[in-house]
């Protein structure tokens, strides 16, 4: 992970996305108008964060398997920008929704879910922070990442399909075409995803290297 | 006659709202969602930034 190119490709991708994000031909839509451009900034924060909560999980499981305190850390620093990008797509969201929606937390299914979820995952930090053994903090810790990436999950992308949401996607079993994009728009979306995945990896593994060191100075 | 030049006068006049993030199409609701976001990394970055100093600091008085 210290190599250097993916962070290139990071910065490239970003660049892209905010040049033809903010220039690039969208639809015209009443309501949205120029917001459906939010697309572009609001949604991938969400993948970014999903991202993050899978990659957190699979060193959760690395360290139930080999008991290796790095594993540990790698899971709480994923988890922990997983958190920080959730709030942002919280804060983005609730913008955005002010001025189209007619309210910054109307009573969606999907904004609910997600409030439920984040919670889930504070408690993981609430949980962490009243262990004193090191060990035992991460073991248990690990255990209930598991638990609360299976309960999250569900949440966001099911429950709200089984009633309506004022996100698209959602109600009944839509696939991407419901996202109101056309394909000039996905040529920005997907780079984007990218994008702010990459920032997200990035800025984890800068929070890991501070941890990984900060253990070896406690070390000697 | 003094109703209806009233009622024109009324209908001539703009209604004052605070409608500037509506205008422009809404641009400016997409810049301040941008905004937020980099305002959200950079703050980040600084908390980053002050906890590596500590702990070179640390390790210089090792």
């Amino acid at each position: 992970m210290n190599k250097y190119w993916w962070k290139f490709l990071a910065s490239g991708l970003l660049l892209y996305t905010v040049w033809f994000g903010f220039s690039g031909e969208v639809p015209r839509q009443p309501i949205l108008n120029e917001t459906i451009r939010n697309v572009y900034f609001h949604v991938p924060m969400w993948f970014g964060m999903m991202a993050l909560m899978i990659s957190s999980l699979v060193y959760s499981i690395k360290y139930l398997q080999k008991g290796k305190i790095e594993d540990d850390i790698y899971a709480v620093e994923f988890a922990n920008v997983a958190i920080v990008f959730g709030l942002l797509g919280f804060l983005t969201g609730s913008l955005w929704g002010n001025f189209t929606w007619g309210s910054p937390l109307p009573k969606d299914p999907k904004i609910i879910a997600v409030e439920v979820g984040l919670l889930i995952y504070a408690a993981y930090f609430v949980l962490r922070g009243s262990f004193e053994d090191e060990q035992k903090k991460a073991r248990l810790s690990a255990v209930y990442n598991i638990f609360a990436f299976a309960s999250f999950m569900p949440l966001v992308w099911i429950l709200p399909r089984l009633t309506d949401s004022l996100h698209p996607g959602n109600g009944g079993n839509p696939a991407f075409g419901k996202y109101d994009m056309d394909n000039s728009m996905r040529m920005v979306f997907y780079p984007a995803v990218m994008a702010w995945i990459l920032i997200g990896v990035w800025i984890s593994t800068l929070k890991i290297r501070i941890r990984l060191m900060r253990n070896k100075v406690n070390e000697v | 006659m003094k109703i209806i030049s009233i009622l024109f006068f009324v209908l001539l006049q703009q209604v004052e709202m605070a409608d500037s993030l509506r205008q422009n199409g809404k641009i400016y609701v997409v810049a301040g969602v941008f905004s937020i976001i980099t305002l959200g990394i950079l703050g980040y970055l600084f908390f980053l930034d002050r906890k590596i100093k500590k702990l070179e600091e640390e390790i210089k008085e090792k």
